[in-house]
């Protein structure tokens, strides 16, 4: 009987056991997932944007400083390495790119152009992608984190050795900042 | 009214789910039934036994089985073939500039509600509307006309494809798919029901009176007004049940939306848009109706409230949607 009741306990552990470490390596798998999504926006945007600068450079003569703000901004961003460091690249790049487009509406030659509208289209999509993915991304590693916490997950965890994921945060600030440097560009 | 933050996807998902087999039993159940009382009343065989003497094979009840499980099958795999091939709808062509921004924001909801990207098609129409369809997420498809395209700004395009996401991820297209397929099946069957019934009518009487009528008067009486009522009524219950199943996932698709872009109010203004071109989206058939963001038929009914309306409207009102919307952007600034 005591056998009995032992190998079932046994049992019932074990297969907790089991069932948690898979439940946490489909999470991390997840996560992972999650930011190969943004990683694959992100390298899009890069590429998109020597582009764009090369297509408005002869249109926009008088804001030669803008435009190499935003190629500057766009190598630190490639270099990025991390989660935090990336999300804090990033957000400046996103910063300038929004001044740019702001910018855009004092060329009308500019609006006129359709390769550079699909350009900005572009980079609008890209832009919009990394932010819902940034949502996803963020979702499945909270998941990720808190499934690792609760009790008695929280010892699977560590016994099998799973780390934290990173949040990819972006300051609000810089997101918000940016009408207000059209409305100065304008005095 | 749904709450943003009490939307629960996975606890509709599961309903969806499980009210899609559902009616696909209940529609494959009547049917039998309508064959059964053929076999009953036509030929005087009971293939049960519960009112008559069963003898002879039950023909009738075994086709209506065949078929109508057929049917359902059919609904459930090719049902959005089905609908979309009825509306005249497009894959949206690669390359075409005048479709990038359409192409970018599936693209983008797609990322948000962490689905399969849909196939994307036009429908060409001028009226605005959309709607989406498949049997599930991974074989998924998002119409959208070309009124649409031309009347909405990127935000409200957005804002349409993914309140077209929601239903994608709620399993809403499945359930409204089947629907749809078994409305026009229902349609069909009822009529070859109402032909059948006068053909048998002609033979099968006579061989009624000589055989049967052995002591199971009322009971056959009242079967008989069943069957009859339900080979009528179908065509017209098929349709308020689409109706009723469909009402009360719009709030919710326009719910969840709001959720993947956070921007309920663009949701509101497109909805205020498509609702000034009100003229009826002609591409779109009846019996897909209650699959589109806005009921294409025109239809004033949608615009009223109160229990008849709520009968027979595809829809809720659309000023009520644009008010929980209103109401939503109100709580996420808050």
């Amino acid at each position: 009987m005591e056998l009995f009741i032992f190998l079932i306990l046994v049992v019932v552990i074990s297969g907790y056991v089991i069932m948690k470490y898979n439940t946490l390596i489909t999470l991390r798998n997840q996560v992972e997932n999650g930011w190969k999504q943004i990683d694959v926006q992100l390298k899009r945007r890069h590429d998109l944007i020597p582009n764009l600068v090369n297509t408005v450079k002869g249109y926009m003569e008088f804001e030669q400083d803008t435009l190499k703000q935003v190629i500057a901004a766009r190598n630190a961003a490639v270099n990025a390495k991390g989660v935090k460091d990336t999300a804090v690249k990033e957000g400046e790049l996103s910063g300038v790119l929004t001044r740019l487009f702001a910018l855009f509406e004092n060329y009308p030659n500019l609006k006129a152009n359709q390769n550079v509208m699909q350009l900005q289209e572009e980079l609008t999509s890209t832009e919009n992608k990394v932010s819902f993915a940034r949502q996803f991304y963020n979702d499945i590693a909270m998941k990720f984190n808190i499934a690792q916490e609760v009790f008695p997950a929280n010892i699977i965890a560590k016994v099998f050795s799973f780390k934290r994921a990173e949040l990819f945060e972006v300051t609000v600030a810089e997101e918000r900042e940016v009408p207000k440097v059209n409305l100065s560009l304008k005095n | 009214m749904p709450d943003l933050t009490s939307v629960n996807i996975y606890e509709q998902q599961r309903r969806n789910i499980r009210l899609t087999i559902l009616i696909m039993i209940v529609f494959v159940l009547f049917f039998t039934f309508l064959g059964y009382g053929f076999d009953l009343f036509f030929w005087g065989n009971d293939p049960l036994g519960l009112v008559g003497e069963s003898y002879g094979f039950p023909l009738a009840t075994l086709i209506a089985l065949i078929l109508s499980s057929i049917f359902a099958g059919y609904g459930l795999q090719s049902g959005a073939k089905a609908v979309l091939s009825s509306t005249g709808a497009y894959l949206v062509p690669e390359n075409e500039p005048k479709y990038q921004t359409l192409r970018n924001v599936v693209g983008e909801m797609k990322i948000a509600s962490g689905l399969p990207m849909p196939k994307v098609y036009i429908i060409p129409d001028p009226d605005p509307n959309a709607f989406a369809t498949g049997k599930n997420p991974e074989n998924s498809h998002i119409a959208v006309t070309e009124g649409l395209i031309e009347k909405l700004n990127r935000e409200e395009l957005q804002a349409v494809v993914a309140h077209e996401m929601s239903h994608i991820k709620n399993y809403d297209i499945r359930l409204m798919t089947i629907i749809a397929a078994l409305i026009g099946a229902i349609a069909l069957l009822s009529e070859f029901a109402i032909r059948g019934m006068r053909f048998g009518g002609l033979s099968g009487n006579r061989k009624r009176s000589s055989r049967g009528g052995g002591g199971s008067g009322p009971i056959v009486i009242i079967l008989l007004i069943i069957w009859i009522i339900g080979i009528i009524m179908a065509p017209i219950f098929s349709r308020l049940l689409a109706m009723a199943v469909s009402r009360r996932r719009e709030y919710l698709a326009d719910a969840s939306a709001s959720e993947l872009t956070r921007n309920p109010l663009a949701l509101a203004k497109a909805l205020e848009k498509i609702e000034k071109a009100a003229e009826p989206t002609k591409s779109i058939k009846k019996g897909s109706a209650h699959l589109c963001i806005v009921n294409p038929l025109g239809l004033k009914v949608n615009e009223r409230e109160g229990s008849f309306a709520d009968l027979f409207a595809t829809h809720p009102p659309i000023s009520k949607r644009i008010l929980a919307l209103k109401s939503m952007a109100y709580h996420l600034k808050g």
